[in-house]
């Protein structure tokens, strides 16, 4: 019997006990939308989740050529059926009124319609005038984590060999920088060790900074299974919000924001001192233990105790379960990467494996996590600052070697500098040495760290801004020339999940008017442009979203991301794969790392390595020295103060972050209309004893400020901890009078008006959680209340204090344990959508 | 202004500057023998360096023989002045990372322990402001000085 459940009153359904070991039970969600009868649903097209980076493998309902609901797919490896609140009702997004549907250009200070070829042809010329005046370093190029591998890829080509620009990153530096530069600083190169199914077989299970309840709702609902199954797994959570992974955690850990490395520092010190290490692994595997236990000698719990505080036995406690575990498994987020020493701190998660021997084996292994859907991809295929393939720029023979795929000469390739990251463009671009900055896919005017900057250099005169995306957001309205696109089910193509799994996305439906593919938007411009290899052919050979995939596979083939083994036909049916697949390992590799370290010889590694300090680069003779059998390499680090810290003038804390019912800055989330009804506004959290001091109540008006600006939004009084205050990130202007920005009766709303402009020197990857603010009341809540969610790390502390979010029968999703076999075979449902 | 002029003129007086001073120890110790020859030898070296710019220069239409250095006075656009402060961090570093080498090495001639470990527990970050510097000039010089 089918169950009905509310999914936004319970965001992760009903439950499937399991013991460890057993195989996580399937359970399919489907939702389908008001009057759409199951059984008339004809055709179901195969795809994955979109809105987080878990890779939740789903099929769409098409009905009458339009989207009418969703269904989880029981044979998928990642989510056994399960859909999350946003798979489940995210899809309507891409039928709203308001979609793109026509190209816009600006006209005499206002952007007005126009036809494919006039804006087109404006960034070609446009394109052509800056190269013939000021030179390839004049254009850049800014992406997302939310195309398709194939959209990356040809970025990266026209990028990299036709313009031949350093200038090409992913807002994928806002979320997941961090996760690869701490996989190269360990392992030598990019690559996920770690698979979702070591959460089937861990006996204890440690999240770093990462409220996987809310970014990864069906990996929580596996976790969540476990905990109510046989021989359930420990948890150790490090968070400073009340989470539920926090409510439901053996050992909690709530450190002062900012002090992760201290607090990391001081679980290796307990590790060490009780020696619970494998040494045999460390001999064989590693290099640089003895650095990390010196570093770490007086890193006491007593000592990290003042320095996160956090009490020194709670430390104790959780190194415990760290040290006495049979398989550990650990998962890091965004608590770590946006934060003060970003890469040193995740490093140490990876330390923490290596000197325990616990990585390669069933629950013993590193997720070293994404954000987004795609951003995988676009660190595999070089359209972060990384080369493509995971390729080293500081390795002349890596560089040739892709100059051999793309028939160019190695020189086409700037390689010179390390690619540049998100941050350092928008400097150039601030002081005017970059003119064209082409924006796919994201809205950097929401989510970059103190938005009154960013505006102020996106509408600049002197730059030419290209939006290409679904809505007019706030970054398109500064734009010159907005292109519409097509966006998941109604393009073709693949993309690559945190666990390396790489599914197959079909087209459902037709784009909306004239939005077209991301792929056909880069095609047509590097056709446009006219790129040439050094043969005088075309530099870009492919024309769809499948011949794209395989000039990506013979970019990839004999690299740590290897597709070779995969085709379009091979992912159509079944399950995802878990790349590296080749003919050799045709089925995928579930992890790396089984039979020790893989891509960390000198000659092979993607980097070697930084100064997790300054950010300093190594050179191949340093690393040669250090690590010349390529094993991985255990790198310590001192912890330092954050820079910036709470004073008399801004007393509290500030940290961002995310909400279960949102994703980035809500372009699709606040169009479904179940989740935005979850989260219609943002909102302010602090703690009962903060509000009780300044006489804050729930519901309550405030504005938060810091030295770069302030927002308002009303106070949800939770179990966060003392002194710090939250702000959830994905509300901005498109949905306010302002537009894209506050102005004289728009206050500021978002919460990245108040973030610092700061980076780990590492990673680059901004710092979104350590801000020093101030609270105020601008208006008494008078009874209203905070429209924040409940149901998760924003639940208030007197439960009585707000409704409880609740979705009602318009939210009622489907939960059944059978895998819908009648249907099930989207092979061929698949290829008539195309 | 031309990026690549600009640090040809500053290179171009940078060594033979330092042939200068290489042929000035050099004769001023002429009694510590390896120091006069390698002195002398290195010497050459920047005399070949400012020799073979100035050709390059030549080629390029530019006359390096007897204008400033340009990099010397403080450069007006943000970006060329910020290699400019990168730079001489880096010389500056370079000048303290050579002391304490002296330090240490004094230090151990004099087995003088607090001494050495004091010099072994900073010269080491010494180098490392000096690897920093020199990858951010390495970053950011292709940007600051194809734009200006």
């Amino acid at each position: 019997m089918d169950a009905s459940v509310d999914r936004i009153a319970r965001p992760w359904g009903g439950r499937t006990p399991y013991g460890r070991h057993e195989p996580w039970p399937v359970r399919v969600d489907t939702f389908l939308a008001a009057g759409v009868d199951p059984a008339a649903v004809r055709r179901w097209v195969q795809t994955a989740s979109v809105l987080h980076s878990d890779g939740d493998a789903m099929d769409i309902a098409v009905v009458d050529g339009r989207m009418a609901g969703v269904r989880g797919r029981a044979g998928d490896r990642v989510n056994h059926g399960r859909l999350g609140p946003k798979d489940l009702f995210g899809w309507q997004a891409n039928a709203s009124a308001d979609r793109l549907t026509r190209p816009l250009v600006r006209e005499g200070g206002r952007l007005v319609e126009c036809d494919w070829a006039t804006a087109t042809e404006r960034i070609a010329a446009r394109s052509r005038e800056l190269l013939d005046e000021r030179g390839p370093g004049s254009i850049g190029f800014y992406t997302t984590g939310q195309l398709f591998l194939e959209e990356y890829y040809t970025l990266a080509v026209l990028a990299r060999a036709g313009i031949g620009t350093s200038h090409l990153d992913g807002n994928t530096r806002l979320c997941t920088a961090t996760a690869a530069e701490a996989l190269k600083e360990s392992f030598g190169c990019d690559g996920q060790p770690g698979s979702y199914d070591d959460l089937d077989h861990a006996d204890a299970i440690a999240l770093f900074g990462h409220n996987i309840a809310e970014t990864q709702p069906v990996q929580w609902m596996r976790i969540l299974d476990r905990l109510e199954g046989a021989d359930q797994p420990r948890i150790v959570c490090v968070d400073p919000r009340p989470t539920p992974v926090a409510r439901r955690a053996t050992v909690h850990l709530a450190p002062r924001p900012g002090t992760n490395l201290a607090l990391l520092n001081a679980l290796l010190h307990e590790i060490i001192r009780t020696d619970r290490v494998d040494h045999d692994y460390i001999e064989a595997h590693t290099v640089g233990f003895e650095e990390l236990a010196t570093r770490v000698k007086d890193s006491t719990p007593e000592w990290a105790a003042g320095i996160c505080d956090v009490p020194a036995a709670l430390l104790r406690e959780a190194a415990e379960i760290l040290g006495t575990a049979e398989r550990l498994l650990s998962t890091v987020l965004q608590g770590v990467y946006q934060s003060h020493q970003a890469t040193a701190a995740a490093v140490q998660v990876n330390n923490l494996h290596l000197i325990r021997g616990m990585l390669g084996r069933p629950g013993a292994g590193v997720l070293q996590m994404n954000g987004q859907p795609t951003a995988q991809n676009t660190r595999e295929c070089g359209a972060d600052g990384d080369l493509p393939g995971f390729r080293n720029w500081q390795n002349d023979s890596h560089v040739a070697d892709l100059a051999k795929v793309w028939n160019v000469d190695p020189s086409t390739i700037p390689h010179y500098a390390p690619p540049t990251h998100a941050m350092q463009m928008f400097r150039y671009a601030e002081q005017g040495s970059i003119r064209m900055l082409w924006i796919s896919g994201t809205n950097p005017a929401v989510s970059l760290p103190e938005l009154s900057r960013i505006r102020s250099i996106l509408a600049q005169d002197r730059l030419f801004v290209v939006v290409q995306d679904l809505f007019l957001t706030e970054t398109a309205q500064l734009a010159d020339v907005v292109l519409p696109a097509a966006t998941w089910g109604e393009k073709t193509g693949t993309f690559t999940n945190a666990d390396r799994t790489v599914h197959l996305s079909d087209q459902a439906v037709d784009p909306p008017g004239e939005a077209k593919p991301d792929l056909e938007i880069f095609l047509d411009y590097a056709a446009r442009m006219d790129f040439r290899d050094k043969d005088g052919g075309p530099l870009i050979t492919w024309h769809d979203p499948e011949s794209a995939f395989e000039a990506w596979k013979r970019c990839s083939a004999g690299r740590p991301c290897d597709y070779t083994g995969l085709t379009y036909d091979r992912l159509r049916g079944g399950s995802g794969i878990q790349w590296p697949c080749t003919e050799q390992s045709p089925d995928g590799t579930e992890r790396l790392y089984t039979d020790g370290i893989t891509w960390a010889h000198p000659d092979l590694c993607e980097s070697y390595g930084k100064d997790l300090i300054t950010g300093a680069t190594d050179d191949v003779v340093e690393y040669r020295s250090l690590n010349p059998d390529g094993k991985a390499v255990i790198k310590a680090a001192g912890y330092l103060p954050p820079h910036e810290a709470p004073d008399d003038d801004h007393p509290f804390q500030l940290t961002t972050g995310r909400t279960l019912y949102h994703f980035h800055t809500r372009t699709k989330t606040a169009r479904a209309p179940q989740l935005n009804a979850a989260a219609p506004d943002v909102w302010v959290e602090a703690s009962a004893s903060d509000a009780a001091a300044l006489g804050l109540d729930e519901g309550d008006l405030v504005e938060v400020t810091t030295p770069r600006g302030a927002m308002r939004g009303r106070l949800r009084v939770t179990d966060i901890r003392p002194g710090l205050l939250f702000v959830p990130f994905h509300y901005g202007y498109w949905d306010t009078e302002a537009g894209h920005g506050p102005d004289g009766d728009t206050p500021g709303r978002a919460a990245n008006e108040t973030t610092t402009t700061d980076w780990d020197p590492a990673s680059k990857q901004p710092l979104f959680k350590t801000a020093a603010a101030v609270l105020r009341r601008v208006e008494r809540g008078d009874g209203r209340y905070a429209p924040a969610p409940t149901t998760t790390a924003s639940a208030p502390a007197r439960a009585d204090a707000a409704p409880a979010t609740t979705g009602g029968p318009s939210a009622l999703a489907t939960e059944s344990p059978e895998s819908p076999d009648a249907t099930g075979d989207s092979r061929s449902h698949g290829e008539d959508a195309r | 202004m031309n990026g690549i002029d600009l640090v040809l003129r500053a290179l171009h007086h940078g060594e033979s500057r330092l042939a200068d001073e290489l042929t000035a120890v050099a004769d001023r110790h002429r009694a510590d023998h390896e120091v006069h020859h390698v002195a002398t030898d290195l010497a050459h070296w920047s005399h070949e360096h400012t020799r073979r710019l100035a050709d390059t220069a030549h080629d390029r239409g530019l006359n390096l023989d007897d204008r400033p250095a340009p990099l010397d006075d403080p450069p007006e656009p943000a970006p060329l002045l910020l290699l400019y402060d990168l730079r001489d961090l880096h010389l500056r570093a370079a000048r303290n990372s050579l002391h304490w080498e002296m330090l240490a090495q004094v230090a151990q001639a004099t087995r003088d322990d607090a001494l050495l470990a004091l010099a072994s527990a900073c010269h080491p970050q010494t180098l490392r402001q000096m690897r920093w510097t020199n990858t951010m000039i390495k970053n950011l010089s292709p940007q600051a000085l194809t734009s200006l």
